[in-house]
């Protein structure tokens, strides 16, 4: 699923898998600004079947934290 | 005291290709560029052709991520590669120069008509939270200043016109008078336009506004001809640089020709049918060469609003003949919608674009299938053959719905 999420992060903020990691910040390293994150956030929504509240896309600031959110939500 | 104002720099993105070289070649060739629609089935439509821009990919004109593409409606990304090109054929450099004093002002009649679509299915298919956070930034109809500002970092005037079919005509006399006024040195202006989409076409074609001449796409816009039966759609961007005089001189630029004067009226009669004798119009070209100073036996050519329907034609030539007087029984008059069809509120800065190749190269364009001319249509429409000849001054033509009449004057440096 991690491979997935990079995938979904290279493609739709156009960087390269290889300068994307666990660690990278959405905003800081990958450039993203707030409109790339909705549209982040709707992309792991379709992806994975889960449901991502307005209010919880701001606790997603790196690369691991959305790791970890959507595979809490997919085994809530 | 007023400063003179000058073009440096062209480009367009059209049917008949997104050089403007390769453009002007077919214009004056007399090739038409109005075909069957491809983006989309239409085979259910009343009308199935326009002038398609085809195979356009943003990227291969202009250095951009993907994911910055994806955000700009294709009415903005014509008008991104036709203002990169506007700004590479002028050679000037944005990084260097008070960036306060550069401007943009790019009109469209409509906006982004394909993104409202797209979002409008999504909408009713999978619910709000579907929508595109892009969306609204994607369909203003200042969208694609606003991108252009954002891209060149020009920090002066940024603004945007919606003036129907008149929109790019008004955005380009709008930033003449900006640099006249010494509030700009130089401006990128023109109009784009992007609505040859389902809703459109269906909505033009309800209008009874269109040629329905489906089976001979690229005879159907005919202006001034006794068959003529409606506009064409037609999509694209015709954008310039416009710059004040001594600022263009003291960088050696290259300038192409002078705007000299702007008009503008309105008709205050319909919506969107044209005063039957032209009357609005006909003021906006006695205003443009008013403010020329000039007289109207000093026109050259007229690039015609000419936009093929059996009433606007008409009206036009009533009004360049109540302008002109004599001098339009011999002073040559075209209409390049007729090889284009009409990009609506981009036409004006197509023709604008054309107006300042016919100075440059002293060929007035032709206006092609002119077979059989209306009686009512009676000027020299410089039928079906370009036409080498002396070009002094230029007037461009462009009305819109709404009632709106805009007027340029071109000249030769």
């Amino acid at each position: 699923m991690e491979d997935k999420i990079i995938s979904i992060v290279s493609e739709q903020l156009s960087v390269s898998k290889d300068e994307i990691s666990r660690e990278s910040n959405f905003i800081d390293d990958l450039q993203a600004d707030s409109l790339d994150l909705v549209e982040l956030g709707m992309k792991f929504e379709e992806e994975f079947g889960v449901s991502i509240p307005d209010e919880d896309y701001e606790t997603m600031k790196t690369v691991g934290d959305a790791i970890d959110y959507i595979k809490q939500r997919e085994n809530a | 005291m007023l400063k003179r104002v000058v073009v440096t720099g062209l480009g367009v993105v059209t049917s008949l290709g997104c050089e403007v070289s390769e453009f002007w070649d077919s214009i004056c060739a007399a090739k038409s560029g109005v075909s069957k629609i491809r983006r989309f089935d239409c085979s259910n439509f009343k009308v199935q052709f326009g002038g398609e821009v085809q195979n356009f990919e943003l990227t291969e004109h202009m250095d951009l991520l993907e994911k910055d593409v994806r955000r700009l409606d294709r009415f903005v990304q014509f008008a991104m590669a036709a203002a990169q090109k506007a700004i590479t054929d002028s050679g000037i450099d944005f990084a260097s120069g008070d960036p306060y004093l550069h401007g943009v002002l790019v009109g469209s009649g409509i906006g982004g008509l394909n993104e409202i679509e797209q979002q409008h299915s999504i909408l009713f298919d999978r619910g709000p939270t579907r929508v595109s956070p892009l969306m609204i930034p994607k369909l203003m109809v200042n969208a694609a200043s606003g991108n252009i500002s954002v891209r060149w970092k020009l920090k002066g005037p940024n603004s945007a016109v919606a003036t129907a079919c008149a929109s790019a005509t008004n955005a380009i006399g709008d930033a003449y008078r900006l640099i006249q006024h010494g509030q700009a040195k130089v401006m990128v202006t023109g109009g784009s336009e992007a609505a040859v989409t389902p809703m459109g076409l269906s909505g033009f074609a309800r209008m009874q506004a269109l040629s329905t001449r489906n089976d001979a796409p690229e005879a159907a816009s005919r202006p001034f001809d006794v068959d003529r039966d409606g506009f064409v759609m037609a999509e694209g961007a015709g954008i310039c640089v416009l710059e004040e005089y001594e600022h263009a001189r003291s960088r050696g630029a290259n300038i192409v020709a002078e705007v000299l004067g702007y008009g503008m009226s309105a008709d205050g009669s319909h919506m969107t049918a044209p005063d039957p004798e032209g009357r609005g119009a006909a003021r906006a070209m006695q205003g443009a060469l008013n403010d020329a100073e000039i007289s109207a036996d000093s026109i050259s050519y007229v690039n015609a609003h000419g936009t093929s329907t059996p009433l606007g034609d008409k009206a036009e030539t009533m009004a360049i003949k109540s302008v002109y007087g004599n001098h339009s029984r011999t002073m040559p008059v075209s209409s390049t919608k007729s090889q284009l069809g009409h990009l609506l509120g981009a036409s004006g800065g197509v023709e604008f674009v054309i107006s300042s190749l016919a100075i440059r190269d002293q060929i007035a364009p032709p206006t092609i299938n002119l077979d059989h001319p209306d009686e009512a249509c009676d000027l020299d429409y410089v039928p079906n053959e370009a036409r080498r000849m002396q070009i002094d001054r230029v007037m461009t033509n462009s009305f819109g719905f709404g009632g709106h009449n805009a007027c340029l004057i071109l000249g030769k440096v």
